[in-house]
C-alpha cells in the first residue's frame, strides 16, 4: 500500500475516529477471485479521484449468507447476517456501497427484516451519481463508435428494477448499446445464480451461460459489459468456450469508466 | 303445467351453484391446509394491483399475439355475462327478454355481446391453431401429456359450442322477430347472427322456436356445467387470478423470506445468557425447516397452484428449461395441486382429517433434480401473467432437502463449509480478504 492511495478499513478510521462518507462491501468474489479483484480495484481508484470518503471492512467482513440462502441454508445465512449486522452496526453504518449485485440484494432486502437497515447501492448507481454531480468527469470518445451490449445481472435488474443505471454509464462513454434478444426484464440469466456458481450444473443440452454468450455475440458487439463478478465469470468462460477471446471482451462497468477517466 | 320450464330452470340453476358452492369450498378447506401468512397489509397497493394485473391484463401483453387475442376473450367473457343475467331472469319467471324494454341500449348491447362473441370465436380459432397446427414449444412441453393437454383443448371447444349456441339463438330469435310470433319482441340488433340466419329463412315458426328454445336451454346448461367444470380444469384461473394478483409479492423480487423459526434459533445459539439445556416448552413441536410436503408451504403458494392455467411462459423464459435441464416451473405449480388435490380427496374420504399415504410433494412429484436446476433469476415470476411465485416453492423445498435431510449437492456443502470456516464460499483465510490493496 502506497501512502497516498492507502485503503482505509473501518477499524482503523473508527480508532482515528473518523467516520466515512460510504462503506465499500467488497464481497468474496471482489476479495479472492482474481479477475473480480480487477473490478475492485477499478472502482477503488474511482472511488479515490472522485475524492470520496470511504473505508472497507477487511478482515472483518464476511460472506452476506447470500450463495447459502439460495442454496437452502437459512441457518447459515442467518448465522452470516447477524454476524455481518453486529459488525456493521458496531460501527454505525449508514450507507454501504458494493461492486456485488448478490450481496447488493442481500444487505437492502434481507437484512433490514434482521437488524441491519442502511442504504444500500449498487456500484452502477453511485458512479452515476459521481458523474451527475461532476465529482467524477470522464472523456468521451475512448469507446465512441463502440458497440457494447449489456448484460443485466438478475439480481441488480429484475430482482431489484435497477436497468437504467448501467445503461446510463454506457451511454456516457459514448458507445453504441446494443441489446441482446433478451435484456432488461426479461434478460436471460447468466447461470450462475441460486448457488448454482459453486456447483457443475444439472444434466441438460448446454449450459446456460453458453446460450447467453451465444445472444451477445448476435449483436456484435466487442465488448460485453457486466455489472456482476458472477456474471463476469460466466460470460468470460461463454467467449472462451466460443473462442471469440480476441475480439470480444468482458468488462464491468467499473472497468471501462477508469479506462475513459483515464485511471 | 305451464311453470314446468320454470321448475326445471331453477332446479338446474340451484344444483348447479351449489355443486360449484361445495367445490369453491372444498377449494378453500385444501388452500387452508397451507401455513398462515398475514397478507393483508398495503391494500390501496394491493387493489392497484389487481386492477392492474388481473383487470388490466398488463402482463399478457408482453407477449402481443397471444395477449391481444387473450384480451379478446376475455372482454367477451366478462361483457357476454351481462346477458347471463338476462337469461337466468327469463329462465325463472318464465320471461322472453325482460330487458327488451331497454330499447336502443338494450340493442346496442345485443349487438356488442355478438360482434364479442364472433371475436371470442376468432381468437379461441387462433388459440387452438397455435396449439395443435403450429404446437409452439411452450404447450407441447412433457408435463403438458395427457389430462393438460386435453383440459387445453376441452376448454376451447366448450367455448366456441357455447358462442355458436348464443348466435344460433339470437339467429333464430331474428327470424322469429321478423315473422312477428309472440312472444319474441322486437327487441336487440344482431348484427352478426341476422348474416347466417339466412339458413333459417324457409323454416316455419314452430321449427324455429324448436331451435331458438333448444339454443336457449344447451347454452345455459353449458354455462352452468362450464362452471362446474372450473375447479376441475386449469381454467379456475378467471376467477382466482383476482385474488392471486391482490395476495401477491409486494416485496422486490430479490427479498426471500427469512425463516422466522431459524432467526429464533438463531438468536438463541448467538444470546450468551441463554441455557443451552433448557428443556423445550410443553408440548412445543420443533417446527419443520423448508417444504417436502404441500402442508409445509403457505396458503398463499397453495392458491397459487389452483391458479395456475399453465400457460407456461414461465417454463418458456426459465434458463434452465430452456437449456435442457429437468425443471420447469410450470411443473412445479401444477404438481403442488396434483399433490394438493391428492391430500384435499384424502382428507374428504377419511372425513376430515388426512391419513398418510406414504407420498409427498418432494420425490413423489417434484425430484429432486429439478429443485438443484434452479438459478433462482426470477425469469419465471416476471414472466407470470398473474403473479405465481414458483420460486418460493423451489426455495422451500431446497431448505427443507439443507436443513431437515443435510441432502445437498457435495459442491454446495463444501460451498457451506467454506463460509463457516472462512466467510466465505471459496477456502480462502478471512484474514487475506483485504489482500488486493496491497496490489493496488
Amino acid at each position: 500500500m502506497n501512502g497516498e492511495n492507502k485503503v482505509s478499513t473501518m477499524a482503523s478510521m473508527f480508532a482515528e475516529g473518523k467516520e466515512p462518507e460510504v462503506l465499500f462491501w467488497v464481497g468474496c468474489a471482489g476479495s479472492f477471485d482474481e479477475r473480480a479483484k480487477k473490478i475492485t480495484k477499478a472502482f477503488v481508484k474511482i472511488l479515490q479521484k472522485a475524492g470520496t470518503s470511504f473505508a472497507v471492512l477487511g478482515s472483518e467482513e464476511s460472506c452476506t449468507g447470500d450463495p447459502a440462502k439460495r442454496a437452502g441454508n437459512e441457518f447459515l445465512f442467518q448465522m452470516q447476517a447477524v454476524t455481518n449486522i453486529a459488525v456493521l452496526n458496531g460501527y454505525g453504518i449508514k450507507k454501504i456501497v458494493t461492486t456485488c449485485p448478490h450481496c447488493f440484494n442481500t444487505l437492502k432486502n434481507e437484512y433490514p427484516g434482521l437488524g441491519g437497515d442502511y442504504e444500500v447501492m449498487h456500484h452502477t448507481s453511485f458512479l452515476n451519481d459521481l458523474l451527475n454531480s461532476g465529482k467524477l468527469k470522464i472523456e468521451g470518445g475512448s469507446f465512441s463508435g463502440k458497440k457494447i451490449t449489456f448484460h443485466d445481472p438478475c439480481y441488480l435488474g429484475r430482482a431489484n428494477g435497477i436497468f437504467e443505471a448501467p445503461r446510463e454509464l454506457i451511454r456516457k462513454l459514448d458507445a453504441e448499446l446494443v441489446e441482446m434478444k433478451s435484456c432488461k426484464k426479461r434478460g436471460l440469466c447468466c447461470g450462475a445464480g441460486g448457488a448454482q456458481m459453486f456447483k457443475e450444473p444439472e444434466k441438460g443440452d448446454k449450459d446456460v451461460n453458453i446460450e447467453r454468450t451465444e445472444q451477445a455475440l448476435e449483436t456484435n458487439a466487442g465488448i460485453i459489459a457486466a455489472a456482476c463478478p458472477f456474471c463476469n465469470t460466466m460470460m468470460t468462460d461463454g467467449i472462451k468456450n466460443k473462442e471469440k477471446e480476441a475480439t470480444v471482451k468482458v468488462y464491468d462497468l467499473a472497468e471501462l469508466i477508469t479506462d475513459a477517466a483515464d485511471l | 303445467m305451464q311453470y314446468i320450464p320454470n321448475i326445471i330452470f331453477l332446479l338446474l340453476l340451484v344444483a348447479a351453484i351449489g355443486l360449484f358452492a361445495r367445490n369453491i369450498r372444498r377449494m378453500v378447506r385444501n388452500v387452508k391446509l397451507g401455513k398462515e401468512e398475514d397478507l393483508s397489509d398495503n391494500k390501496p397497493q394491493r387493489w392497484g394491483n389487481m386492477a392492474r394485473i388481473a383487470l388490466g391484463q398488463s402482463k399478457m401483453v408482453v407477449r402481443p399475439i397471444a395477449g391481444l387475442m387473450h384480451i379478446l376473450v376475455y372482454l367477451g367473457f366478462i361483457i357476454i355475462n351481462i346477458e347471463i343475467l338476462e337469461i337466468v331472469i327469463d329462465g325463472i319467471l318464465g320471461t322472453h327478454r325482460i330487458f327488451a324494454p331497454m330499447g336502443v341500449v338494450y340493442d346496442l348491447l345485443i349487438g356488442l355481446f355478438e360482434i364479442l362473441a364472433l371475436l371470442v370465436i376468432v381468437a379461441v380459432v387462433v388459440f387452438w391453431i397455435r396449439r395443435n397446427i403450429l404446437r409452439l414449444g411452450r404447450f407441447i412441453k412433457p408435463e403438458m401429456k395427457g389430462w393438460p393437454k386435453k383440459d387445453a383443448d376441452l376448454i376451447l371447444y366448450i367455448e366456441i359450442v357455447l358462442m355458436f349456441l348464443f348466435l344460433t339463438m339470437n339467429g333464430a330469435d331474428f327470424q322469429l322477430q321478423k315473422m312477428e310470433v309472440m312472444p319474441y319482441v322486437q327487441a336487440g340488433w344482431f348484427p352478426v347472427s341476422q348474416l347466417f340466419s339466412v339458413m333459417f329463412t324457409d323454416l316455419s315458426a314452430g321449427t324455429l322456436i324448436l331451435i331458438e328454445r333448444g339454443a336457449w336451454w344447451l347454452h345455459i346448461i353449458g354455462v352452468l356445467s362450464f362452471l362446474n367444470y372450473l375447479y376441475y380444469s386449469k381454467h379456475l384461473h378467471i376467477i382466482l387470478a383476482f385474488p392471486n394478483t391482490f395476495y401477491g409479492s409486494l416485496k422486490p423480487k430479490g427479498e426471500f423470506d427469512n425463516l422466522e423459526s431459524v432467526t429464533r434459533e438463531v438468536k438463541l445459539m448467538m444470546d450468551p445468557t441463554a441455557d443451552p439445556y433448557a428443556a423445550p416448552a410443553e408440548g412445543a413441536i420443533p417446527e419443520k425447516f423448508g417444504a417436502s410436503d404441500v402442508m409445509d408451504l403457505k396458503w398463499i403458494q397453495l392458491l397459487n397452484a389452483y391458479t395456475c392455467t399453465e400457460c407456461g411462459r414461465c417454463t418458456s423464459e426459465c434458463p434452465a428449461n430452456q437449456t435442457g435441464k429437468l425443471l420447469s416451473p410450470r411443473k412445479i405449480m401444477m404438481d403442488t395441486r396434483d399433490r394438493l388435490e391428492e391430500v384435499g380427496r384424502n382428507i374428504t374420504k377419511n372425513k376430515g382429517t388426512f391419513q398418510d399415504d406414504g407420498k409427498q410433494l418432494l420425490d413423489h412429484y417434484i425430484k429432486r433434480e429439478e429443485l438443484w436446476a434452479c438459478t433462482s433469476c426470477n425469469a419465471c415470476t416476471e414472466a407470470c401473467p398473474i403473479s405465481i411465485d414458483p420460486l418460493s416453492i423451489i426455495m422451500d423445498m431446497r431448505r427443507y432437502l439443507v436443513m431437515e435431510q443435510s441432502a445437498a449437492p457435495q459442491e454446495l456443502n463444501v460451498m457451506m463449509t467454506n463460509i463457516e470456516n472462512n466467510g466465505a464460499p471459496w477456502p480462502f483465510n478471512q484474514m487475506d480478504r483485504a489482500n488486493w490493496a496491497d496490489e493496488m
